[in-house]
């Protein structure tokens, strides 16, 4: 049957675009011994940061989700929806808004000169950690809040009947609770963050700051050590494939907190400590999340007078990568949308975007100039990273489709193009639209592969805020961040909306 | 003639054991308790649900192996029936064009038939979320029209219907069946509704589909089996 062989042929070239590049990877790899001592303080590095930035994401999440579940009030939906709009911020954006806040002439150390204090500096660990857990804890915090939100309303009736103090509350509903779903949170966000290679490359660097995928970059752009670049990628996918395994068997029942969101009325944590102690958690989170993003807006507008030609033209760069990119991935998320799709695209998820450009790249360069294909890579690359996203949103629904309508379509005799033209992807035009509304912002944000492959000429609008900023044209990077941060939001939201639309059903 | 030979259909708690025939143009009520196995017995003939053992066959033809889509069968589910996205006139196209292109100009006016066949004509531009339940059921009636196959299954689509109305969708089932001259087989637990609509009454019950007694007598003088079933303290009404 048709449908069957299009799934088969989507797995088939999935197989191929994720295996070749890393059996690329394993034949140039010169082995351990090329790596340096500097390469082994970068896999301890990576591992240190990744182990801070999760256990402050989850433990930081904790106060502020069990806020968000138990109080009412207004904008509370709006604190939530927050939660989910890192996801698709781009992190070169994130990384200009928390230097703004952060950074050297930032409002925290203009604070601090203020009351005498010393200043302190963005660069290196902490800036690290500070961006990974601005990313995830949003993320820490929608797991938990949907873990939270979960526990039946009548426990919490029990509870108020019982007359249980905050103490008992505590032990006998919420601790449970942060002990099933605090561990998979950790394990998630630790392997989001060992694959982290923007932020390091932003706000990590020197010997002392540089993670495994930083060192790939470096291997490869400055050394042209493409023997060591390999190794390294190697190391990569060893550490990540390890950690993704850990990670599934945490994670089991966490999944990536996208569920609904409602209230459940609630008697306890009516005391005063209670209410300012979630007051203050619902604040600090929002000031960290808001403050950042509103400054790349405050200082963009000046600087979206300074764009030039070069920016613009990465601009344009960049919205082809995202479209073909978001075409690509649902290409191969509509024939995957099943069980056996996702194990498959799951592969791609503990795969690094560095180690597949570095593999990539060894494959291509005997045959072509790679940096004439940066963007396709690119494209392809991301489309990749996407999938298992929008196989996530897509399956379910997917299934659901199937269930109500396989056996009318049966007893209508509808050819497989017929049943996917007419009833499929218009059914499915809510998922589609927003797996390819985040499909489009991810890769629009994107700043990995294109810097192991780009020359001058061929620029993401990503990669030309970093060398705005390198240049130290501020003014410039920020307009062109602004810019960045539009164009990522006004994608997602046009492909979302366009699925909803007279979506009628 | 739809034939059942030695049929057994694997079912939750059991199996169902079938073994008759039905004749072209008869209009059949499927009557049991529930659970005992009336639309097992259904999905079986229209191609839903593999056999144990034993063979299906219509005029000859074996059907025992075929996909639901290659039988002479069209089916009527309990719901979703219509694509709830698609206009009338789009869901009814479906049947003459199941390869989902636009009906020709000859094929639009069959469509227009149907719909005036079943009293809903002019009604083609509307979608199924916007007519009531009666409506509803009527489209798909005209669907099956459109379909034109000599075997008719009815899985309860009626069922939410009040009572008056569900006497109205049997009088024109069985006015659409005899225009097409199909064998009709109506999945229901209520005798009255195979008191007023059927030739013939199939009892499913005890683990068997049971052969056909015509209705008359059926009711005159039911088996024992059926007579615990109706007896029951609690009958379950649709």
């Amino acid at each position: 049957m048709a449908p069957r062989a299009l799934a088969l042929i989507a797995g088939g070239v999935l197989a191929a675009l994720t295996l070749g590049p890393i059996a690329a990877v394993l034949i140039r790899a010169g082995g351990l011994a090329t790596l340096g001592p500097g390469d082994w303080q970068a896999l301890r590095f990576t591992l240190w940061q990744a182990f801070l930035s999760a256990l402050f994401s989850t433990v930081l999440a904790i106060p502020v989700a069990r806020a968000l579940a138990r109080r009412r009030f207004r904008g509370r939906g709006l604190l939530v929806a927050l939660m989910g709009a890192p996801f698709i911020l781009p992190v070169i954006v994130a990384a200009m808004g928390l230097i703004a806040v952060f950074g050297q002439n930032g409002l925290v150390n203009l604070g601090l000169a203020a009351l005498g204090l010393p200043r302190i500096d963005i660069y290196g660990l902490h800036g690290v950690v500070l961006a990974h857990v601005f990313f995830n804890l949003p993320l820490a915090v929608r797991m938990l809040l949907q873990g939270w939100l979960a526990i039946p309303a009548e426990r919490f009736r029990l509870a108020a009947s019982l007359g249980l103090g905050p103490r008992a509350t505590w032990h006998v509903l919420e601790a449970p609770l942060i002990r099933r779903i605090a561990p998979g949170a950790f394990a998630v966000i630790f392997v989001i963050c060992l694959t982290s290679f923007a932020v390091a490359l932003t706000l990590g660097g020197g010997p002392r700051a540089t993670t495994v995928e930083l060192a790939i970059y470096q291997a490869m752009r400055f050394d042209f050590d493409l023997g060591r670049a390999a190794a390294l990628a190697l190391l990569q996918l060893a550490l990540a494939l390890v950690a993704g395994i850990v990670a599934l068997r945490l994670s089991r029942t966490a999944g990536f907190g996208a569920g609904r969101d409602r209230v459940v009325p609630r008697w306890d944590g009516q005391g005063a400590l209670a209410r300012a102690g979630d007051a203050l958690a619902l604040l600090a989170a929002a000031l960290f999340l808001l403050v950042p993003l509103a400054s790349v807006v405050l200082r963009g507008l000046p600087g979206l007078a300074e764009l030039g030609p070069q920016t613009w033209h990465a601009a344009g760069h960049s919205v082809s990568v995202a479209l073909g990119s978001t075409a690509l991935c649902l290409a191969w998320a509509l024939p995957l949308a099943n069980r056996r799709g996702e194990l498959l695209s799951l592969a791609a998820i503990a795969i690094s975007p560095l180690v597949l450009g570095t593999g990539y790249y060894l494959i291509l360069r005997p045959l072509v100039n790679p940096f004439d294909l940066a963007l396709v890579v690119t494209a392809m690359v991301n489309a990749l990273m996407a999938l298992p996203f929008a196989l996530r949103i897509l399956r379910p629904e997917a299934e659901t489709v199937e269930a109500e309508y396989g056996r009318l379509r049966a007893t209508l005799r509808l050819t497989p193009l017929a049943w996917l033209r007419v009833v499929w992807v218009p059914r499915l035009r809510r998922p589609i639209g927003f797996a390819a509304g985040l499909s489009a912002a991810l890769a629009m944000g994107d700043l990995g592969v294109i810097a192991l492959f780009a020359d001058p000429d061929r620029a993401t609008l990503p990669l030309q805020v970093y060398r705005l900023m390198g240049a130290y044209r501020m003014e410039a990077a920020s307009g062109a961040a602004l810019l960045l941060l539009a164009l990522s939001l006004g994608l997602f939201w046009l492909f979302d909306r366009g699925g909803r639309v007279r979506a009628d059903t | 003639m739809l034939t059942l030979e030695g049929v057994r259909i694997a079912m939750e708690g059991g199996a169902l054991a079938a073994d008759f025939s039905l004749s072209p143009g008869r209009r059949v009520a499927v009557l049991g308790a529930s659970g005992a196995g009336k639309s097992t017995l259904l999905d079986a003939v229209a191609g839903f649900r593999a056999l144990e053992a034993g063979r299906i066959r219509w005029d000859g033809q074996d059907l025992t192996g075929l996909p639901p889509d290659r039988r002479p069968v069209s089916i009527l589910f309990q719901d979703g029936n219509l694509f709830p996205h698609l206009d009338l006139a789009r869901n009814l196209g479906l049947a003459l064009r199941p390869d989902g292109r636009r009906p020709d100009r000859a094929q639009a006016e069959r469509i227009e038939g149907a719909l005036a066949r079943v009293g809903l004509q002019g009604l083609g531009a509307r979608k199924p979320g916007t007519l009531s339940g009666g409506q509803q059921g009527r489209a798909a009636l005209a669907r099956v029209l459109l379909q034109a196959r000599p075997i008719l299954a009815l899985d309860e689509p009626f069922a939410a219907l009040g009572p008056a109305l569900k006497a109205e969708m049997l009088e024109l089932v069985r006015e659409v069946a005899e225009g097409l001259g199909a064998l009709v087989l109506m999945v229901t637990h209520d005798p009255g509704d195979a008191g007023l609509f059927a030739d013939d009454i199939v009892l499913v019950a005890d683990g068997a589909a049971h052969a056909p007694v015509p209705t008359g007598a059926f009711l005159a003088d039911p088996p024992a089996a059926f007579r615990s079933y109706v007896g029951s303290p609690a009958p379950e009404r649709g």
